[in-house]
Parts: structure tokens; C-alpha cells; sequence
């Protein structure tokens, strides 16, 4: 069974050389910690920065740089400041390439609910619907089961949806699923966990073609 | 060279009045309107409705506003921070439109850009799009929407000229150009207000033509939300 790191590893691997990639908040932001350094890719924050570089040394932080997270960012050599809505123009324009985002809920048909559970208080959708709606390859890290051991992966989404039909591929602490146009399909297991387990785990249709491999992280 | 310049916040508000709509920059506390803000609490307008991405905290940014229950609606993409903004809207004090980041910065660009509304495929499937218009483009669902009609915008640049042109640094830039000749009256305030000729028309972000007054504001405090460092080793 993978932890958080665990999960933003094996996603690092999913990144190409020359992508133009987004991070969302949690797990995804992960991500840039483990990409490899043979490799040029540039992460763009939704506020409207490309070539996002580490977090500031002590004392060197600018209120005025900042990630979509609020958080104090620096900048890499190459790096650009743009406004808004071009921001989103690269991301409507299908002009990043890898969007990885957090959910509470995925179905088998690829909907995605990660904004608002009834009830609770809502605090937006932020830049999520115009990523899920636009990008061509979203990948989901979360958790394979909620707080409660209920799975994330479903039928159907219970949950408000923020996008429909749009997740292709989710990683999550058990598994590696690819979503095609009739379900769930496990492609690899976390190191230790078995195929009966994720089949415990997992409340949608789940294909599993043959002899499933473990990851290699 | 049309000059832009007023003497202060004070003149640059001239004519905010109850009930009327503003768009205001920034994204979290970054690149916010520091100075108009201050001066609408001041003023003590009331029933405003703010285009604005978030809604500042507690006791800063929009939160001031919030405190002294002068916002009637509030359209944003994302409001959490904010315990005083949470208990207005589950009160019912303080109505609340949520909109896709993506879509507010383009609803502020179409009003700028002269477009009474576009197809965005952002929230198709979702509640955002109930009871809106939707189409199908080359095989893909899109929804309709308005482009946004303020009465003020307020922006925030780093450096201004009197001709109103504007430059704006970081992500502080953010929603503040998108906002700039949306409203009616676009007020600017930079931190460094400069004679006209003493920026360089290559640099400019955006052109004055978009701006209705400039001042130079004052005290920027420039708080940050979440400072996050690494550690030297």
C-alpha cells in the first residue's frame, strides 16, 4: 500500500519530457517533488504562472509570488507571468498537457465530483471545472475509500459533479486504474496489495485483463 | 496625452453609491486594491455586489467589507478563509454566486473585450450549467455564458503612468487586467505612479485607453496568506 508520497511518485513517472503540467492542491502538488531531473518540464499554476520553481528560502519570499495555493513560490529560468484569463486559455486552449488533480469521488464513466459535499460548507470550485472540462489527460490522486473505508470509485457519483466523462486515468494508494468506455480497468497494484483487495475497494465495474504487475516505484 | 491621474483614493471613488456592482483584482490577498477597499469601508456603501475570484480573510482584503456587512453578493470561484464570510452565507446574510475560475476571468474579459457572452465547455454536466443555454461543438458540450456589467472595476498595478497605462508584477497580476475597462469606471492604483513618458510602451500590460482614473496608493501592506519556505542545508 502506497502513502501520499507514494502515490505522488508513481504519478512523477507519468510525466514526459517538454509536458507544460498543472498541479492541483494535495497529493498533486506532490508530484513536482519526484519528477525526474533528466527531464524538462515546466508547472504552470491556474493564478497565472509558468515555470513554477520551488518554495522561497526563509526571508526571500514575495507576497507577490504565489501558486494557486496561496503559497510562496519562486520562479526557474524561462518562467512567465501572464493574467488570468490567458491563463485559462492555456488550459480551455488544451495547450498543457497533464492535469493532476484530487477527488472525493470518481465514477466508471470517467465523472469526477471534487468541489462540494451538500450540506457543508462550500468554498467553490476554483479552477476545477476548466481543467476537468478541457484537459485531454487528467489523472485523479487520491485515496482508493474515504475516511469511513467507503470507496471513491464508483458507479455512479453521489456527490455534486465537477466535470462529466473526463478522468482517464486515477492512481491512488492501491492501484493504478485506467477509465475506458466501460469501466474501470486495473493496469497495477501498490506493492503488497492484492487484485482481491482492490476489487474490495473498488464499488464500479472493475476489468482486470490478466495478470496485473506491481508497480515498479 | 489624456491624463488619468487624480489626487487620491478619495477622488478616485467619486460616485460609488449603494447597491451598485464592483469588480474587484487579485486572487486570494495577492494584487488586491489595498486602497479602494479601505475607502469603501470608510464611505460605508452598502448592498455592494463584488466580482471578485475569493473574498479575502477575516480581517483583511474583502473580509473588511464583510465585517461591516456592506456586501450584499458576492461572485467568486473559491471563498474559504473567511469564517465571518462562512457565517453571513449560511445565515443567508450574504448571497453567493460560485462561478469556474476560468469563466470569471473570461465573463471580465468579455464585458472588457466588447462580447455580450461565449461557450465555455467549463461546468457542462454540473450545476453550474442548470438553466443556462448549451450547445454542441464539433462533438463536445459547451455552456453559454453572460459576460459580466460592472459600475466600478478596481485594480491594483505596480507601476502606472498619468496616461493611465499599467504594469503589473508576478501573479499579482492575476484578474487585475482582465477587470481593466470592464465597468464603466475603471480605477487603478499602482504603487508607483510615473509622468507619462517615463515607461516604456513595450512594457505596458495594459493601455490607459482601458483605465478612467489613476492614483498612487498608499501602505501597501502586501499580506501574505500562506508563507511557505524551504530551509537552507
Amino acid at each position: 500500500m502506497l502513502d501520499k508520497n507514494g502515490i505522488a511518485k508513481r504519478i512523477a513517472q507519468e510525466v514526459q519530457d517538454g509536458y507544460y503540467v498543472n498541479l492541483g492542491i494535495g497529493i498533486p502538488t506532490l508530484v513536482a517533488n519526484f519528477v525526474r531531473n533528466d527531464i524538462s518540464v515546466e508547472f504552470q499554476s491556474e493564478n497565472g504562472v509558468l515555470g513554477m520553481g520551488p518554495f522561497p528560502f526563509d526571508g526571500e519570499e514575495d507576497a507577490d509570488i504565489i501558486n494557486a495555493g496561496k503559497q510562496t513560490i519562486t520562479t526557474l529560468p524561462g518562467a512567465s507571468f501572464f493574467d488570468s484569463a490567458l491563463s485559462f486559455s492555456m488550459i480551455r486552449g488544451k495547450h498543457v498537457d497533464l492535469t493532476i488533480l484530487g477527488a472525493m469521488e470518481v465514477a466508471e464513466n470517467g465523472d469526477i465530483a471534487n468541489w462540494k459535499i451538500p450540506g457543508k460548507m462550500v468554498k467553490g470550485m476554483g479552477g476545477a471545472m476548466d481543467l476537468v472540462a478541457s484537459a485531454e489527460n487528467i489523472i485523479v490522486a487520491m485515496m482508493h475509500t474515504n475516511k469511513a473505508g467507503e470507496s471513491k470509485l464508483l458507479k455512479n457519483c453521489t456527490l455534486p459533479l465537477t466535470g462529466v466523462g473526463c478522468v482517464k486515468k486515477i492512481v491512488t494508494n492501491l492501484a493504478v486504474i485506467e477509465v475506458k468506455n466501460d469501466g474501470f480497468h486495473l493496469l497495477e497494484r501498490a506493492p503488497g496489495v492484492s487484485v482481491d483487495q482492490i476489487k474490495k475497494a473498488t464499488e464500479g465495474k472493475l476489468f482486470v485483463d490478466g495478470e496485473v504487475p506491481e508497480m515498479n516505484i | 496625452m489624456i491624463n488619468k491621474k487624480v489626487k487620491g483614493v478619495i477622488e478616485a471613488l467619486e460616485g460609488v453609491q449603494n447597491g451598485m456592482t464592483f469588480m474587484l483584482g487579485g486572487f486570494g490577498l495577492c494584487g488586491i486594491p489595498e486602497n479602494a477597499i479601505v475607502e469603501l469601508v470608510r464611505l460605508g456603501i452598502k448592498d455592494i455586489t463584488c466580482i471578485s475570484n475569493n473574498a479575502g480573510v477575516d480581517d483583511f482584503g474583502l473580509g473588511l467589507l464583510l465585517q461591516k456587512h456592506q456586501i450584499k453578493k458576492m461572485i467568486s470561484s473559491y471563498v474559504g478563509e473567511n469564517d465571518e464570510f462562512e457565517r453571513q452565507m449560511l445565515s443567508g446574510e450574504l448571497e453567493v454566486e460560485l462561478t469556474p475560475q476560468g469563466t470569471l476571468a473570461e465573463k471580465c474579459r468579455a464585458a472588457q473585450a466588447g462580447f455580450p457572452a461565449f461557450y465555455t465547455p467549463a461546468g457542462f454536466g454540473t450545476e453550474v450549467a442548470e438553466g443556462k443555454e448549451t450547445r454542441e461543438f464539433d462533438g463536445k458540450m459547451y455552456v453559454l455564458e453572460n459576460a459580466y456589467r460592472a459600475d466600478f472595476a478596481f485594480v491594483k498595478a505596480w507601476k502606472g503612468d498619468e496616461a493611465g497605462n499599467l504594469i503589473f508584477k508576478g501573479t499579482a497580476r492575476n484578474f487585475n487586467p482582465c477587470m481593466c475597462g470592464a465597468a464603466t469606471i475603471t480605477v487603478a492604483e499602482v504603487e508607483q505612479l510615473m509622468p507619462a513618458g517615463s515607461l516604456d510602451p513595450n512594457e505596458i500590460h495594459i493601455p490607459g485607453i482601458f483605465v478612467q482614473r489613476i492614483f498612487e496608493g498608499k501602505k501597501y501592506e502586501k499580506r501574505i496568506e500562506q508563507r511557505t519556505v524551504r530551509t537552507r542545508n
